[in-house]
């Protein structure tokens, strides 16, 4: 592991965005950091950037301690989240910046940074906007800019700070794969900022959630989503309901009905289920019983809500037309098809 | 991104507006240049036959060329410190930046004459010294310096601020130092709104009269700049003189503003390019 993150804190006057946080990043790896905003998420890129210093603890970089390097002597390619491109300087005249800025004896010839900048031009797609200036492109345009921007100083590691933030949904999609690819060909070591967690599973060969400052669990997509951590890592990588429950002899106890529960675990505990994972079944089926007090279409899925005491459920029906009954105010039976149990108190 | 215009003015509205400026701007400067020339062009141009008038223009360049480069590196290296650093004593200085502009022009004069006058704090080290403050170059400098100084530090903070430090990290991470930044980010970003100020700050560097006035102590030939020398014209009943000479001024801000004019022709591209993405 090149990079080593170990027992990193911040603090603000009173106030902690980091706590004693651990995390390590492979060589060539994709790492997305995951959380609500205020998580220190930003903090840690800005931290690993050298725009700001820990409070305490130690970073090394292929074994060599990376604190102790101004922000300039990184080599850390950084894409802001407005992506910060210099306004009054060309597309191109961006790009070769970090290549003029170099002290004399390491800077490349001007024919060489031209040639360099049209390499880069090429590889984001933006192919005879060199002449333009920022103020002339579309959000996803500069986006790339700024990537190349960061390619350029051939970077040891490359920090993304929600980087389509400021983009609309079709053009994230479309860059989201483009970034992956581009990675793919570049294979730069990668940390990349992102509040929305369909991206960071896209993207990602592995994701770190962090929540408070703290990371709540590291791994692969799949890993994480199969088997969350803590119920903030259910919660947060997509929309969930949760039931108090009991779980006694193999069998999980929600409301009045009973669903078998493989482990050998006892006690109250927090049950969580996916709105899609649920089958809705008739007054005398399987499940407990709960009261439709909403049925909302949308597009494929419709989307019912369902009380059970002062408990509403969402659902979400993607499998055709209603079974018969359920209309609002229906009595019906829900069983989930999966349940994720957290003991009580987490 | 240009301005839209929602509409033609109402006739009312622009009406009020020409009118106002006629009144207010029009109308007194017309008048500085009737009459400077009320007994034709020969005795307008009689003034520069003076070596008075020659000398008070000299000062007055001097003074402004001294002022105003001082206050322009001051003004962006406070507006720098104020915008992209966090520090303590911040809220302090910014309000310091402003006093001059609320304290009364004489006051802002008097107060060197307090510090440097003949029972003044600094009187005794300045004599043994044998450095002439008062009534001379020095105090004139001093005194236009404390009157303009906040003018480009003005007009930088609000832009500045506006622009964040984003830029200035993103060229740090690229690997250039703080002088490549500020030079190469910083400055061009920042161009326009610093040669306003310092368009501000010359123009009221040579028109300063308050504070000036205090410390220049009048002496013909030495220690008046243009304003003053207005007010002697004018007070020995020579009008024609004093008018004339005001045209002088007139003359050094009608340049200014048409350098200043040329500039955003030349460079009008850049600047829509820079104003904002």
């Amino acid at each position: 592991m090149p990079l080593i993150i170990k027992n990193i804190s911040k603090t603000y006057g009173q106030s902690q965005a980091l706590h004693n946080l651990d995390l390590e990043v492979g060589d060539r790896e994709f790492l997305a950091l995951l959380g609500p905003s205020g998580s220190g998420k930003t903090t840690l890129l800005r931290i690993l950037a050298g725009l700001i210093s820990p409070t305490t603890g130690d970073v090394s970089f292929d074994g060599a301690d990376l604190l102790s390097l101004s922000a300039r002597e990184r080599r850390a390619g950084m894409v802001f989240q407005h992506y910060a491109l210099f306004r009054h300087m060309t597309v191109a005249a961006n790009i070769g910046f970090g290549l003029r800025v170099r002290p004399r004896r390491d800077r490349p010839s001007a024919e060489e940074i031209k040639r360099r900048t049209d390499e880069l031009l090429r590889l984001v797609q933006l192919e005879g906007y060199g002449a333009r200036y920022p103020s002339q492109l579309s959000g996803g345009q500069r986006q790339r800019v700024a990537q190349a921007r960061a390619l350029a100083i051939e970077p040891r590691m490359l920090l993304l700070d929600e980087p389509f933030g400021a983009l609309d949904a079709k053009v994230r999609r479309e860059l989201r794969y483009w970034l992956r690819r581009l990675h793919d060909e570049t294979g730069v070591t990668t940390i990349f900022v992102t509040h929305d967690q369909e991206e960071a599973m896209d993207l990602a060969d592995r994701v770190a959630i962090l929540n408070g400052g703290k990371i709540e669990q590291v791994g692969a997509p799949n890993d994480i989503y199969a088997s969350p951590a803590t119920p903030f890592v259910f919660d947060f990588l997509g929309a969930a309901n949760e039931a108090r429950g009991l779980v006694r002899d193999g069998e999980l106890h929600v409301y009045d009905a009973r669903f078998p529960l493989p482990g050998d675990g006892s006690g109250e505990v927090k049950a969580f289920f996916r709105p899609h994972e649920v089958e809705i079944n008739p007054a005398d089926g399987r499940g407990f019983m709960a009261e439709v007090v909403g049925v909302i279409a949308r597009g494929p899925a419709t989307r019912l809500e369902c009380r059970r005491g002062d408990q509403v459920m969402e659902i979400d029906w993607a499998r055709g037309r209603l079974p018969d009954g359920v209309t609002r105010g229906a009595q019906v039976r829900l069983a989930p098809e999966r349940f994720t149990v957290f003991p009580a108190g987490t | 991104m240009s301005e839209k215009s929602i509409g033609r003015p109402s006739p009312i509205l622009l009406g009020i507006g020409v009118a106002y400026v006629a009144i207010l701007i029009l109308l007194p400067m017309g008048m500085v240049f009737v009459e400077a020339f009320r007994r034709g062009p020969a005795e307008y141009l009689d003034i520069f036959a003076h070596s008075d008038t020659w000398s008070a223009i000299r000062l007055t360049l001097l003074v402004a060329a001294i002022a105003v480069p001082l206050n322009a590196v001051f003004g962006v290296a406070a507006a720098w410190a104020v915008t992209k650093f966090d520090f303590p004593g911040k809220g302090l200085l910014l309000t310091l930046i402003d006093l001059p502009f609320s304290v009364s022009p004489v006051i802002s004069g008097l107060v060197w004459v307090l510090l440097f006058g003949a029972s003044g704090w600094l009187a005794g080290p300045m004599a043994s010294a044998n450095v002439q403050i008062l009534f001379a170059v020095p105090g004139l400098v001093l005194a236009t310096l404390f009157i303009t100084l906040p003018f480009v530090a003005r007009e930088l903070i609000p832009l500045m601020q506006e622009q964040g430090a984003d830029e200035e990290e993103a060229a740090i991470t690229l690997g250039a130092g703080g002088f490549r930044t500020f030079f190469m980010v910083t400055l061009p970003n920042i161009k326009w709104a610093l040669l306003y100020g310092v368009l501000l700050c010359n123009a009221r560097a040579m028109g300063e009269f308050g504070a000036v006035s205090v410390v220049s102590g009048h002496i013909r030939g030495q220690t008046n700049t243009l304003p003053l020398h207005v007010e002697i014209l004018y007070n020995e009943y020579n009008f024609v003189g004093a008018f004339a000479t005001a045209t002088i001024l007139a003359g050094l801000a009608i340049v200014t503003l048409v350098i200043k004019s040329g500039l955003e022709w030349r460079f009008a591209d850049e600047l829509s390019a820079s104003r904002r993405h």
